[in-house]
C-alpha cells in the first residue's frame, strides 16, 4: 500500500467526469490547464480514460442515469484512486437536491462500490480555480500521512552476482 | 460535400462514442454508422444531464428561479435568466430603468466575448491544434476577470433581477472594462488571421459539414450556425432588448455554411461584442437600476434572448401566487444538434469531431511551452512575438508548396472592412 501511495503522488492523471453539471465546473477546471492557471507545472494532466487515471474529477449533481456509469468509471480506475467532488451540486446536490431526476450524493455513490475510497471536497458554485488548486495541495498533505501510517518501502535484495 | 462512398461490402459498423469520452465535456452518447471511414448515419442519447429544472422552478419563488436557470449552462448565465425575466416583466408590464439596461448588455455581450473565444480554442483542440485552444483561453481571461470584478463570480453572475439589476455597476469600474475589453481586441485579430489565415485549418475546415441554406431553415436552427449558413436571425436585431437597438453593431453573415464559416462568424461577432460593450459603456446613464417590482400578477409570457449558441427563449404562466405554475425553456443547443443528421452524414469520421464542435464544447488538452531556445543563437529566448513571426514563416511556406495566394490577397481587404 505503500508503495502504491509514494508513486501516486508523484504526477496526478486526473480524468474529468461530468455527472450532470452545468458546465461552470468544467470550463474553471479547463481554465486550470491553460496559460493562466497552468497546473502541468506540477506534473497534473487530463487524460482521455479512466484506466489511466490517479484522480476522477467528479462535477455536477449525479442524475439517475449517470449513477451506474460513474460507478463503472470508479472500478476502472487503478486503486488506490481519489475522487474529487468538484462544485456545490457534487458535495450536496445543491439547488438541485429535489429534483426528480437526481440520485444520491456523488460520495455515497462511490462508497457503494468501495467502502474506503479516498473522497476530497471542493465547495463553490462554481469553485474558483485557486480553490481546485489548494484542494489538490490539501489532497497531496493527505497522502502523505496516509503514506506515513504504513510502515517505510523496503526495497528489495538484490541477488549476488558471481564474479560482479 | 465529399461523396458517398459504399464501404467495403456495403457492411455497417456502429462505433458508440459516449457517454463519458475524452474529446466531448459532457455527456452525450452519439451513435455512429460507418461504412469504411464514411459516416452513414447517426443517433443521439441524451438525458445523462437531466435535472428536471422546469419542475423544479414551479417550486421556487419567481425571485429564487433566476439562480436555478442560471444553472442551465455554466457558459450561457447570464442569457438564461434574462430570458427568463423577460417573461415575467412582461407579465408585470413594468419599464425597465435605462441604466439597467446598459448595464444588462455590458454583461451579456462580456459573455459573448468569453463564450466565443472558448468556442475557438475548443475547436482547435478538436483539429489537435493546442496552440490555438492556449491562445483563445489566455485572450478570455481578462473578460473572466471583469466579470468577476463587476458581478463577483467568474461564471453565474446574477446580475439582472425582475425590473432591474441586482446590484448596480459603479462608474469608477467602467474605466477596467473599456480596458479589459481591449486587451482584448488585438489578440482576438491576431487570432482571426491566424485562423483565416493556416492552410491547414483550411484543409480541416473549408467544405467540412456544410449545413446548406435550405437544410438549415428545414432544422430551424439558430444563432452562428443558422448565420453561417447565410440565415440572417438575430433576436437582438430581430426583438430588440436592453439597449441593443440603441447601439450601433452588425450581424455577421456568411453563405458557405462548413465550419470555416461558423468560425469566422464567431470570430467576427466577438469584434461586434466589444464595440458593444464600449458602446454601452459610453452611453450608460446614471439613475436608478430597480423598477421595484412587488408581486407578479395571474397571466403568461414568452422572453427570448440572443445567448451565444442561439435563441434562449423562456415561457412562463404565474396564478398571482408566490412560483410559476408553469416554465417552459428552449435552450438553443436543442435545436442545433438534431442538424447534426444534415451535416454530418456523409461525412469522414475524422471530420464528424469538428463538425460536431460547431455547437459542442470539449475538454482536455496538452500544455506547450512558450519560451524556447533560439537554435541560431544558442542561448537566447525567444518571446511570443518571435514565436508568431516564426508561425507566419511556416505559413507562407504552406502556401508557397499548396500553390495558394497569399492571405493577404486572399481575406485582407474583405477583413479590414468587416472590423471597420
Amino acid at each position: 500500500m505503500n508503495w502504491k501511495f509514494w508513486s501516486l503522488k508523484k504526477s496526478l492523471f486526473v480524468y474529468h467526469v461530468n455527472a450532470g453539471a452545468c458546465n461552470n465546473c468544467d470550463i474553471e477546471i479547463l481554465e486550470l490547464l491553460t496559460p493562466a492557471y497552468d497546473v502541468e507545472r506540477f506534473g497534473i494532466i487530463l487524460v482521455g480514460s479512466p484506466r489511466h487515471a490517479d484522480v476522477l474529477l467528479v462535477t455536477g449533481v449525479c442524475t439517475r442515469q449517470v449513477k451506474k456509469r460513474l460507478q463503472e468509471l470508479y472500478l476502472q480506475t487503478a486503486k488506490p484512486c481519489v475522487v474529487m467532488c468538484i462544485g456545490a451540486c457534487a458535495l450536496a446536490q445543491g439547488i438541485f437536491a429535489e429534483a426528480y431526476h437526481v440520485g444520491p450524493c456523488v460520495d455515497e455513490v462511490i462508497r457503494e462500490v468501495d467502502p474506503n475510497a479516498i473522497i476530497a471536497y471542493v465547495p463553490g458554485c462554481p469553485p474558483k480555480p485557486e480553490a481546485m488548486i489548494m484542494a489538490v495541495v490539501k489532497t497531496w498533505q493527505k497522502l502523505d500521512e496516509l503514506a506515513a501510517a504504513e510502515p517505510k518501502p523496503v526495497a528489495p535484495a538484490l541477488p549476488e552476482v558471481a564474479g560482479a | 460535400m465529399r461523396s458517398v462512398s459504399k464501404g467495403v461490402n456495403g457492411k455497417r459498423t456502429l462505433i458508440p462514442v459516449g457517454p463519458f469520452h475524452p474529446l466531448q465535456e459532457e455527456p452525450e452518447f452519439f451513435q455512429l454508422w460507418v461504412e469504411g471511414e464514411t459516416v452513414v448515419d447517426m443517433d443521439l442519447r441524451i438525458s445523462y444531464n437531466h435535472r428536471g429544472i422546469e419542475e423544479l422552478s414551479t417550486r421556487k419563488t419567481f425571485d429564487q428561479v433566476p439562480y436555478l436557470v442560471e444553472r442551465v449552462c455554466g457558459i450561457c448565465s447570464s442569457t438564461h435568466p434574462l430570458a427568463y425575466i423577460r417573461a415575467v416583466e412582461t407579465i408585470c408590464g413594468c419599464e425597465v430603468p435605462p441604466r439597467a439596461k446598459y448595464q444588462r448588455t455590458m454583461v451579456t455581450e462580456l459573455e459573448r466575448i468569453h463564450s466565443h473565444l472558448l468556442w475557438v480554442g475548443l475547436a482547435g483542440h478538436f483539429l489537435g491544434y493546442n496552440t490555438v485552444f492556449m491562445w483563445a483561453w489566455k485572450y478570455r481571461e481578462p473578460i473572466m476577470e471583469i466579470l468577476e470584478k463587476i458581478t463577483g463570480n467568474r461564471c453565474a453572475y446574477a446580475n439582472a433581477k425582475i425590473g432591474g439589476v441586482r446590484r448596480d455597476i459603479p462608474n469608477e469600474l467602467f474605466d477596467d472594462i473599456v480596458r479589459a475589453v481591449d486587451s482584448c481586441w488585438g489578440p482576438t485579430e491576431m487570432l482571426t488571421n491566424a485562423v483565416l489565415d493556416d492552410p491547414v485549418l483550411h484543409a480541416r475546415l473549408v467544405d467540412v459539414a456544410t449545413l446548406t441554406h435550405e437544410d438549415a431553415i428545414r432544422y430551424c436552427v439558430t444563432g452562428p450556425t443558422a448565420r453561417a449558413s447565410g440565415v440572417p436571425i438575430d433576436v437582438r436585431r430581430d426583438d430588440p432588448y436592453d439597449a441593443f437597438d440603441l447601439v450601433d453593431w452588425d450581424v455577421i453573415t456568411f453563405p458557405e455554411g462548413d465550419v470555416m464559416a461558423k468560425a469566422k462568424v464567431r470570430l467576427l461577432e466577438t469584434f461586434e461584442a466589444i464595440k458593444i460593450v464600449k458602446q454601452a459603456v459610453r452611453d450608460c446613464p446614471n439613475g436608478e437600476t430597480d423598477a421595484g417590482v412587488e408581486e407578479v400578477p395571474p397571466g403568461e409570457a414568452i422572453g427570448h434572448v440572443e445567448a451565444p449558441r442561439g435563441e434562449t427563449f423562456h415561457y412562463v404562466r404565474s396564478d398571482g401566487g408566490r412560483c410559476p405554475v408553469r416554465h417552459k425553456i428552449r435552450a438553443p443547443s436543442y435545436v442545433n444538434v438534431p442538424s447534426f443528421r444534415a451535416s454530418c452524414i456523409g461525412q469522414h469520421v475524422a471530420d464528424v469531431t469538428i463538425a460536431m464542435a460547431a455547437v459542442d464544447p470539449c475538454y482536455s488538452c496538452t500544455e506547450r511551452m512558450a519560451v524556447t531556445k533560439d537554435s541560431k543563437t544558442g542561448n537566447e529566448l525567444m518571446d511570443a512575438k518571435e514565436l508568431q513571426e516564426l508561425s507566419v514563416q511556416r505559413t507562407r511556406w504552406f502556401e508557397k508548396q499548396l500553390g495558394i495566394e497569399p492571405f493577404d490577397k486572399r481575406w485582407g481587404p474583405k477583413l479590414q472592412e468587416l472590423l471597420a
